[in-house]
């Protein structure tokens, strides 16, 4: 495409220097730039983050306390930066010593002086004009070595040279005119970069792939549905299992002791159980696979033949909690079906330890107290050609925000949405390579009487009690991050304001009114002792959908604008 | 020619004449419209994609099934139901020769409604209350492939978004709040055919 070609251009002359706007701070990012290795991705500095949720256990948590709950109130834009797309802004700004990657809707890479502002490259992928993409949308970048990682809508990975944004090789992963689309941040770990794929709702069947940092070369690749004869094959009758689904569309945690990579899974295509008979799995799960050679060795899946569109996608944080006097290796999972999640990791297995519900959920009877295998009310359960209400609604309890845990309060702190209930009447599809593979009518409605929507909870995973809760009129797509300042940093609502607040209490200590509703990811950093909170306000994609929806149930109309724009924070004075 | 397109004509321009900076600037600003509700503002007439890019559909064009067990036929007007759901299908060369079926935003979706419950713009396009659509939805690109027999609208699986095909493809529901482009049909001969591009902007983003 022409713009493309121009952008290119346009990106190397800065990069070159021939094009600054004589600020010698513009300059100063273009100093040699700091490679990540498998040690510093272990143990990130402080001021750095250096991927999508700051750390391998998935926490979303910034040591940095310059920040906090007693002088959070001083806390002031300090620049801003538009991206110049309209859609959902998900992903975060990912620092490594001063150097900001951000993504964009559209696959846009942006460099940038994490202190000034200053532009340092701006990377624009030329994207396919009849792309198959449902969620415009981007969730960040992966650093490796001297390569900045991007997984794009045409299902290619891009990778950069941090220095300059040229790509140094892209390698498509698969067809995107079969539906395979990619959305999530990749997960690099000993020479690997590694993705999953989107698709869910066109017929795919899903994996993580695995390719070499510096070559491109594909290492492993692990179907999420498997093939005939494989272990797994047995819940699945038929074919249904080439068009089943099981799509990968957010980054993995990494436990670099076991070596085991962790990723959630979506739900089985199309929609309606009926049509594919068994537990599919590893539909609605959580899978662990060996980093080097991806072999699975273990899973846990949370509810079995899946017909509510509830995708399992959002990975497990890694956390030690204890339980009984014993303490063990978690993970801790707040579920698109409603229950929250607690599971023990080990070098061979996932096992079931304990859940309950964490928002109003009316489908499950019980749950096996050892296999934590849910009993369905049948009522509940959508199929073809028969409609079921249930509570949560298709977008659960919590949909792709991240949740946050913070070592120090030794809370869990999950971005839900409650009191929001749907319904679902199954159709007959048919599948054709590239087209919607559903088969469902789908409504919402909100409860009735409800004072509220969005919430922000915080739970003791020790003692399995909800410490505080915050409770918002609007929906809630914010993901969440914590600090050691003891805050918690979260958007989400419609009314286009970033909140902090107290990590022990819950109290709104601070807010900022944006341009558009914040469905980043926030993260922190520090440049010349200097901590700063960043994120991307943006709204769009499912939080835009099911807005429009709680409005039409209600009687309401809400205005959210769109359009990208990356704000960066710090105390004022 | 799009009011898009000539915005990426005249960044090209300015790029050539002015230099970086404004490439820059154009590059890093997509013209886009914003997501405003219910819009009232109709585009031009003339507001049809580019033929370079785009050479079907086109004033002359038939149009085949897109799929199933008719896939590659040409469409009668006695193929389109009334009352929905719609039908896709592809343009082809009147000549029955090239189908242009390698890129989604050809594709188009036929259905037929009570003539009287058409507007008089949509009735100007319309042949026997048949109206097309471009089948690329203007949220996030996916294809309109629902109905809402109830409501007879379009309808867009992926966010529920809802079109009125009585009513220009106005969004009527959901996250869209742009219409869909229009296919103005004629009949020649018996023959029922384009009767010109795609009128409005196909898809929801272009850069």
């Amino acid at each position: 495409m022409k713009l493309d070609r121009c952008c290119r251009t346009t990106i190397v002359m800065i990069a070159a220097g021939l094009f600054l706007p004589g600020d010698a701070k513009a300059r100063q990012a273009a100093e040699p730039y700091r490679p990540v290795t498998d040690e510093r991705l272990e143990n990130p500095e402080p001021e750095n983050w250096l991927f999508y949720r700051g750390t391998y256990d998935g926490w979303g948590y910034s040591p940095l306390d310059q920040i906090d709950a007693d002088n959070v109130a001083d806390l002031v834009p300090v620049w801003s930066f538009s991206t110049g797309v309209n859609s959902g802004h998900e992903a975060p700004a990912i620092v490594n010593d001063g150097v900001m990657f951000v993504t964009t809707p559209g696959n846009q890479v942006i460099a940038i002086d994490a202190r000034t502002g200053d532009l340092i490259w701006l990377y624009e992928h030329e994207m396919p004009e009849d792309v198959i993409g449902f969620h415009y949308t981007n969730r960040g970048v992966a650093l490796f070595g001297d390569k900045v990682f991007m997984a794009t809508l045409d299902a290619r990975i891009v990778a950069l040279d941090a220095a300059t944004g040229e790509v140094v090789w892209s390698e498509s992963v698969a067809d995107n005119s079969s539906g395979y689309y990619m959305t999530l941040a990749p997960l690099t770990a000993r020479g690997k970069v590694m993705v999953g794929v989107s698709g869910g709702e066109l017929g795919i069947r899903g994996f993580v792939v695995a390719l070499d940092t510096e070559t491109g070369e594909e290492v492993w690749r692990t179907h999420t549905v498997p093939s005939p004869g494989e272990p797994g094959s047995e819940s699945w009758q038929g074919d249904a299992w080439q068009t089943g689904g099981a799509a990968v569309w957010l980054t993995g945690h990494y436990d670099p002791e076991l070596g085991l990579t962790y990723w959630g899974t979506g739900n089985p295509g199309p929609w309606m159980g009926d049509v594919r008979p068994g537990d599919n799995l590893y539909s609605n799960s959580v899978v662990a696979l060996n980093v080097d050679t991806g072999e699975l060795v273990g899973h846990h899946q949370y509810h079995w033949n899946g017909s509510w569109d509830w995708d399992e996608v959002s990975t497990p944080l890694l956390i030690d909690v204890e339980r009984d006097g014993r303490t063990f290796p978690a993970l801790v999972h707040p579920g698109r079906n409603g229950y929250l999640w607690l599971l023990e990791r080990s070098a061979d297995a996932i096992s079931f330890v304990d859940a309950w519900p964490y928002v109003r959920q009316d489908v499950f009877i019980n749950i096996d107290p050892k296999t934590g295998r849910p009993t369905y009310d049948p009522l509940k359960k959508p199929s073809t050609g028969t409609q079921a209400d249930f509570c949560p609604s298709l977008w659960g309890g919590k949909d792709w925000p991240p949740a946050a845990y913070n070592p120090g309060t030794g809370l869990l702190y999950i971005p839900a949405n409650d009191n929001l209930c749907g319904t679902i009447e199954g159709q007959e599809v048919v599948y054709r390579p590239g087209r919607s593979f559903v088969g469902a009518r789908t409504g919402l409605n909100v409860w009735p009487g409800a004072d509220h929507i969005g919430e922000l909870q915080a739970w003791n995973m020790n003692t399995g009690e909800k410490v505080w809760t915050r409770e918002f009129d609007s929906p809630n797509w914010g993901p969440v991050m914590t600090t050691a300042g003891n805050l918690v940093f979260m958007g989400g609502t419609s009314d286009r304001y970033f909140r902090a607040f107290d990590a022990r209490t819950g109290d709104q200590l601070w807010q900022q009114r944006t341009n558009s509703g914040v469905i980043g990811v926030p993260s922190s950093y520090m440049v010349d002792g200097v901590q700063y909170i960043a994120v991307q306000s943006g709204f769009g994609v499912d939080a835009a959908s099911m807005r429009r929806r709680v409005d039409s149930d209600r009687g309401t109309e809400t205005y959210v604008p769109q359009g990208g724009v990356i704000w960066v924070f710090a105390l004022g004075g | 020619m799009t009011r898009d397109e000539m915005d990426r004509r005249a960044a090209l321009k300015a790029f050539v004449g002015l230099g970086l900076a404004s490439g820059l600037a154009d590059c890093t600003s997509a013209p886009e419209p914003g997501g405003a509700p219910a819009p009232t503002e109709q585009p031009p007439a003339a507001d049809t994609t580019p033929p370079e890019e785009h050479e079907h559909p086109a004033d002359g064009d038939v149009l085949v099934f897109a799929f199933g067990d008719k896939e590659g036929q040409v469409i009668a007007p006695s193929d389109v139901p009334l009352g929905g759901p719609q039908i896709f299908a592809y343009p082809a060369d009147a000549g029955g020769g090239h189908v242009a079926s390698d890129s989604r935003l050809d594709q188009v979706i036929l259905v037929r409604m009570d003539p009287s419950s058409l507007t008089e713009e949509t009735t100007a396009r319309a042949v026997d209350g048949i109206v097309a659509y471009s089948a690329v939805c203007t949220h996030e690109g996916c294809d309109v492939s629902d109905w809402n027999e109830d409501g007879l609208r379009l309808v867009c699986p992926c966010h529920d978004s809802e079109f009125d095909p009585s009513d220009n493809g106005q969004a009527t529901e959901g996250p869209a709040t742009r219409r869909l482009a229009a296919l103005p049909l004629k009949i020649v001969d018996g023959r029922m055919m384009a009767g010109g591009g795609f009128q409005g902007r196909i898809g929801f983003r272009r850069r």
